[in-house]
Order: structure tokens, then sequence, then C-alpha cells
């Protein structure tokens, strides 16, 4: 049975905010309202299980940090570090993101409306049924999906602030050794991170892509079908070990 | 033999075969994993490879017969003190395969060992020394963070009670820790060992940043769970395993330097435990790319404790570097319960030889100038300083304690209990004695119980050595001699060197 509860969060502390949803949670409730969230950190940080949160107003960094299950819906931007080595769950931001989304997440799945800022989906990780999952549907900042080894980015480039900006911003994926990044449309090669190459997709591809659209659209009211309507590009390690021939024994 | 590498005949050591003792028993080709020793079926004999040997004595060890040496490679290049042999070998070595130069366990460089220069005090005739066999000694040591004051009030019946509300901490019964080293970069035999050992003793091991098995969760009030820049096997159950939690952002063999666990120690457990493919590198860059400042490492260190619900303190762990000090502060205003200090002699399972042996500064430097920062700055009890980086016996580890430590970390130490001889090859994951390996067939050369009984010993041992040590200079607890430098004495060191010790020389 679900049990709702309503917080106004306006002039809290994040400490007491984050302490009142664990009470919350303790004595049963399944499902958060936050109204008038201004900045407060570690929003659904390390809750456990499925709990819902909505928001109503811009969360602080660390949003669902180590957070495994909940689904919370952002109806505006979010700052840095959503996601914070999430581990299961779905966060949906209707706006756009800052730095960091995603940082070593290892399950679950993050889906932007907008923008994102720099190194995000970085350390991405992924294990037999675990399979991280960020969809950012504006343009990205430098490195993202640096040092990735599982999990998938999927880059659209369509609702972003940012027209004269390229797709992703420099080092694309660079050091990935897992993982896999897809791009809508293509991507210029000098973005990309040394020894990678933006390749075609192919149809076990559009499959994985086309199942992730559909949800994402579904969460975001888009239009799966105008989104599907480009083709796509692939960015997969060169190697499992980019550093394997670095060194020699001393 | 034409085309061989320049560096063919230039290894580090020579097999010495005694012809008379060796009855062609194999042992020696069985035990070493580097193929040094083989059987040469045209000769029907056992021969063996110098250029392969490692100098790890595994073979000398467990030889029937006696009839192995393990020496020095006799051939010594001309005389240079500039151009030492080292330097030589290293040429050739780059010179062939244009890589960085790696290894393993901590610099074996010739930076100075303060420990050597100081000397303790001890009682006569005035303030007596106390004997520890037969009266009371506190090593009782905790970590974390302590109030500045204590408000008490009054119950009914008029006894005390204390109002204000302490941290977390961490409670040890000897000032010693188990020092992070991962599963992965050691097997998981060592790690059931130190959880195992540490639990017997009442002191913390240290997971290291590749996780933690969910076999060893049980050890959990024994535990200090690491996080580092690569999250490796961190999630909300790993947080809340431990008596604390530690942020990695630097360690003493490799500061500036990440963590990279090689391919060839990445198992099925390890795979499985990190959430990183089979047989790829295990990368974990220098910097966490969420912390750029002091604020956000703030952020990061009350992320961990959000998500443990302020239950446990929050260590940070960096490199011993020119302005540790000023870092170190910096680390306790961020909200840090603990600082550890690694430093520059600390050991590593894998690091580029240049940094390891040339970044950093040593530990006793580093650990005074912390200490005296952090009192200067009136915030000493905001947190515990831990000090790490080749504490190589008892003697260190009090002098340590005098010069500012609240409890020290070992891990070499450790490991030399189990049987390591520091052939510091731990990156090839071939370790002979099933130390730094996941392979199963030399895994298994570490038996758990003999493991967990070594590393209690030699802690039980350091334990009464530290007792005799304290009840020497008539101190009954460990606390009386935290940062208590007047029980330090230097011999031979220069007048900048003791200022920084805060020690005044012998004789004075």
């Amino acid at each position: 049975m679900s049990k709702k509860v309503t917080i106004d969060a306006k002039g809290v502390y994040y400490r007491q905010l984050n302490e009142q949803i664990r009470e919350a949670i303790a004595a049963g409730a399944t499902e958060f309202v936050l109204k008038n969230v201004n900045s407060q950190r570690y929003i659904a940080g390390a809750v456990d299980g499925h709990v819902k949160f909505d928001l109503d107003g811009v969360p602080g960094q660390d949003l669902g940090s180590f957070m495994r299950g909940p689904y919370v819906r952002v109806r505006a931007n979010a700052q840095d570090g959503v996601g914070n080595t999430m581990d299961d769950g779905l966060i949906v931001i209707e706006g756009l993101a800052g730095d960091v989304v995603g940082y070593a997440m290892r399950g679950g799945r993050i889906f932007i409306k907008g923008d994102v800022g720099y190194r995000v989906g970085i350390h991405m990780k992924a294990y037999m049924e675990k399979l991280p999952t960020i969809v950012i549907g504006g343009k990205a900042g430098d490195f993202l999906g640096e040092y990735m080894a599982g999990g998938i980015l999927l880059l659209l480039g369509m609702f972003s602030d940012k027209p004269s900006e390229p797709i992703a911003g420099r080092s694309l994926g660079t050091g990935m050794h897992g993982g896999v990044i897809y791009v809508r449309g293509t991507v210029p090669q000098e973005q990309i991170g040394p020894g990678l190459t933006a390749q075609p997709v192919d149809e076990a591809d559009l499959a994985v892509i086309q199942g992730i659209v559909k949800d994402y659209a579904k969460e975001l009211k888009l239009d799966a079908k105008a989104i599907m309507a480009e083709s796509f590009v692939k960015i997969r390690p060169f190697s499992h070990r980019p550093y394997g021939n670095l060194y020699v024994p001393a | 033999m034409l085309f061989q590498p320049i560096n063919r005949n230039y290894h580090d050591f020579s097999i010495v075969r005694d012809k008379d003792l060796c009855i062609n028993c194999k042992v020696c080709v069985r035990q070493c994993s580097y193929e040094a020793h083989y059987w040469d079926e045209t000769r029907k004999k056992v021969m063996h490879d110098n250029s392969k040997c490692v100098g790890c004595h595994r073979c000398e060890a467990l030889c029937p017969t006696a009839a192995l040496l393990i020496q020095k490679k006799r051939s010594d290049f001309k005389d240079n003190a500039l151009w030492r042999p080292e330097f030589i070998k290293y040429i050739y070595k780059q010179a062939d395969t244009g890589g960085v130069l790696l290894t393993g366990m901590g610099s074996p460089v010739n930076i100075p060992i303060y420990w050597d220069k100081l000397l303790l005090d001890a009682s006569q005739v005035t303030n007596p020394s106390i004997d520890p066999l037969r009266e009371p000694m506190e090593l009782k040591t905790f970590l974390g963070s302590k109030p500045s004051k204590l408000e008490f009030s009054k119950t009914k019946d008029g006894s005390p009670k204390l109002k204000t509300k302490l941290a977390p901490q961490i409670e040890l019964n000897y000032p010693l820790m188990f020092s992070a080293m991962s599963f992965g970069s050691i097997n998981f035999n060592l790690h059931i060992a130190m959880a195992r050992a540490a639990t017997e003793l009442g002191i913390c091991y240290n997971t290291g940043e590749g996780g933690l098995h969910k076999s060893l969760y049980k050890y959990g009030k024994n535990t200090i769970v690491q996080v580092a820049s690569g999250r490796f096997g961190v999630h909300r159950d790993f947080l809340n395993a431990g008596a604390g939690i530690e942020i990695k952002v630097g360690q003493g063999a490799k500061p500036g330097i990440g963590g990279h666990l090689p391919g060839e120690k990445i198992n099925e457990m390890v795979s499985e435990t990190r959430m990183v493919p089979l047989g790829s590198d295990a990368i974990s860059p220098a910097p966490h790319h969420d912390i750029y400042s002091i604020e956000d490492l703030h952020q990061l260190i009350f992320a961990l404790k959000e998500a443990s619900e302020y239950r446990v303190p929050v260590s940070v762990k960096i490199a011993a570097v020119h302005n540790v000090a000023a870092i170190a502060s910096g680390i306790v205003r961020a909200g840090a319960d603990i600082v550890a200090i690694d430093g520059v002699r600390g050991g590593t399972g894998a690091a580029p030889g240049m940094i390891r042996d040339n970044v950093g500064i040593p530990i006793e430097l580093a650990l005074a100038a912390v200490d005296q920062r952090l009192r200067d700055e009136g915030i000493r009890n905001r947190a515990s300083v831990v000090a790490a980086g080749g504490m190589r016996c008892s003697a260190d580890v009090v002098k340590a304690i005098a010069l500012g430590a609240d409890a020290c970390y070992i891990a070499t130490s450790a490991l030399l209990a189990v049987g390591c001889t520091l052939c510091a090859k731990c990156y090839t994951g071939k370790c002979p004695w099933g130390i730094a390996t996941n392979d199963a067939r030399l895994a298994k050369r570490q038996n758990p119980d003999v493991a967990a009984k070594k590393m209690v010993n030699l802690v039980h041992a350091w334990g009464h050595e530290i007792e005799e040590m304290l009840g020497g200079m008539g101190l009954n607890s460990i606390e009386s001699l935290r940062g208590n430098r007047d029980k330090l004495r230097a011999v031979g060191l220069m007048d900048t060197e003791m200022d920084i010790l805060g020690v005044k020389h012998a004789g004075r």
C-alpha cells in the first residue's frame, strides 16, 4: 500500500530534510512530494527500495547519490553530481543537469531532457544484469563517458540551449574500456578521445536504442518516433586495456 | 646468441645450485611462477635461467635439500657515483620497450629515515618506570572527532551525566590498523586473514579501494571501507558495512597518481566485486573528478555521512606532499573525522618507479607538520591523525605517536608477516608467495588461518613492546604519549629538521 508524504522544503536545511525523509520511510512512506526544493543536497541519497520522489524546485548536489531503487522526478533543473555512484532506480530531470552526472553509476537509469555539464557518465560500470543507462536529450560537456567500464550513454543533442556548441565536448569517451556511447546524428572526430572512432550502429544497437528511447520519451512526454528519425553512431572502447602496453617492469 | 637485447645478462639475481645437494626433485620448477627453474628433458636435470629470477627466495625456502642460493648478480658495472647500476639498467629497458618503469612495494631509495635519527626517553630515579607485565597499561585508542569541551548535567542523585553528544568513534585495542590493500591487489585468502586478525585483535583493517566481498561483511565492526576515485564496489551496503569510511585521495607510494589494477589480476571474483570486465584494467585516476576543492571534498564527506546516517567516522587519506599541513587543515575543516597521511616510503601493488622514488615527503616530517598546524589552528581535536608509510617496528610506531599520530597504519609489515620477501613484483600478478596474486594455484599458498595467526602474533608482539617502551618512560597510557615530543631526542639532525619535528637534540 502506498503512503504519500508531502513536505514543504522551503528554508529547511538538507540534514533536517533528509532526516525527515528517512524517518518517514522508516514509518512506511513510499511516496514523497517535495515542495519548494531549493538546493538541498543528497535528496534520496542512499535510499533503498521502490520509493517515489516528486521534486518541485531545483535540488542541490548529489541528488540520488548511492540510491538503490527509488524513482525520482525533478520538475526543474538539477545541479552537479546527480546519481553519484547510484545503484538502481530511475531519475528523470525535466530540465538540464550539471557536471559529473552518474559518476561511477552501477545500475539504474538517468533521463535528462536538456544539456549536461562536464564529465558525465564517467567510471560507469556494469556487471551481469546491472546495466546503468544515461540518456541526455541535449548536449554534453567535455569528457563524456571518461574511464567508462560498462553501461550505456545515449546522447541525443536535440533539446539544447547551446545551438552553437558541438553535440559533445572534447575528449568524448577517453580512457573507456567497457560499455558503449550512442550519439544521435554524428559527432565530429576531433571531439572524440584518442584511439576512438564513431562507428555506424547495427541492428542489435538500434534495438537497444529503441528500447531506451521508448521509455525516455514516455517519461518526458516526447515523441519517440521523432527521436528515432535520425541515424545513430556508436563509440566503443578500442581495447579493454587501453593502457596495457604503457609499462615495462623496472 | 646474436640480436640479444643489451640488458639480457644484466639481471638482478643469480641462482646458485649446489650440484651435490640437488636431487632433481623439481620442487623449484613447481614453485617458481616466473619459470626461472625448468626441467631440461635432454640433460635430464633441473636447470635455471638467471634472467627470470626476481629474487623472491621462494625456491630457496622450499628446496628440500637446501641446494639453492639466490644471490645478487655479481657482474658489477664500473664504479660511477652518478650512473649507478639501476639507472643504467632502467635506460636499457626503456630503450628496448619505450615503457614507463613499473615497480611494486615501497621505495627502496635512500631517502632519510628520521625514525633512525630519533631516540626515545626512559625514566631514571624520579618518575619511576612502570612494569607492564604487572601493572595496568592502556593502549586503547579512539579515532574520530573529539569535542572541544564537555558539558555535564546532574542526575537526580547528584551524579554527573555527560550532556555533550559525542561524535562516532572507531575503538582500537592497539594504536595500529592494517592499511588499505585492495581485494584484487592481494587475494581473497589474505583479505579473510586480515579481517579475522583485526577481529581477534580488536583493531581494524582497511578494505582498500576494491570493494568488499559479501562473505566478509560479518567482520564489519573491524573494517574500514574505502572509497577511491574509481568507486569500485561502492554501494550503500558497502558504506554501511564497516566501522568507518575512508576517502582515498592519495597514496604515499604514488602521490598524484591513481590506482591501476592490471588486467592480469582481474579474475571472476575481482570482476564481480569491482564491477569491471574480466581481464580489463581497473583504473582509478588520481583525481576524484567530483573533488576539485575543499568544498567539493566537504560534499563527498557529507554524501558518505548521509549514506551512513552519521553512524561512523569518515577518514580522508592523502599522500604526504609539500603542503601537507595546509591540506590537512582543509580536510579537517571539510568535516573529516580522521586524516590519514601516507609517507613517501609507503607500499603499493603497482606504481611508476619515477613517482614512487621521487614524489612525496617522509612521513615523520609530514606528521609533525600536520600535528603542529592543527594545534596552532586550534582544530587538532576535530580529527584524529593516522600515520602510514613504512612503519618497520614498534619503535617506529611509538615515535610516530610521540610526534602526534593517534594511530598508525601498517601494511608492508603485515605482508612481511605472511612471508613477503619484498621482491617488489606485485604488479605481475605472479607472486610466488601467494600474496599479490589472484591465480588460484598461487593464492592457495596462503592459508587464511595461518596468515591470520601470523598477523595476530605480529601485533601482539608490537603491543608488548609498545607497553615496555611506554612503561620505561613512566607512562601507563598511550594517550599520555600522543604528541608528547619531549619524549623524543634527535641525533645528527640539522636545526631545520629538528624545528619541523619539534624535537631537541640529544643532550639537551
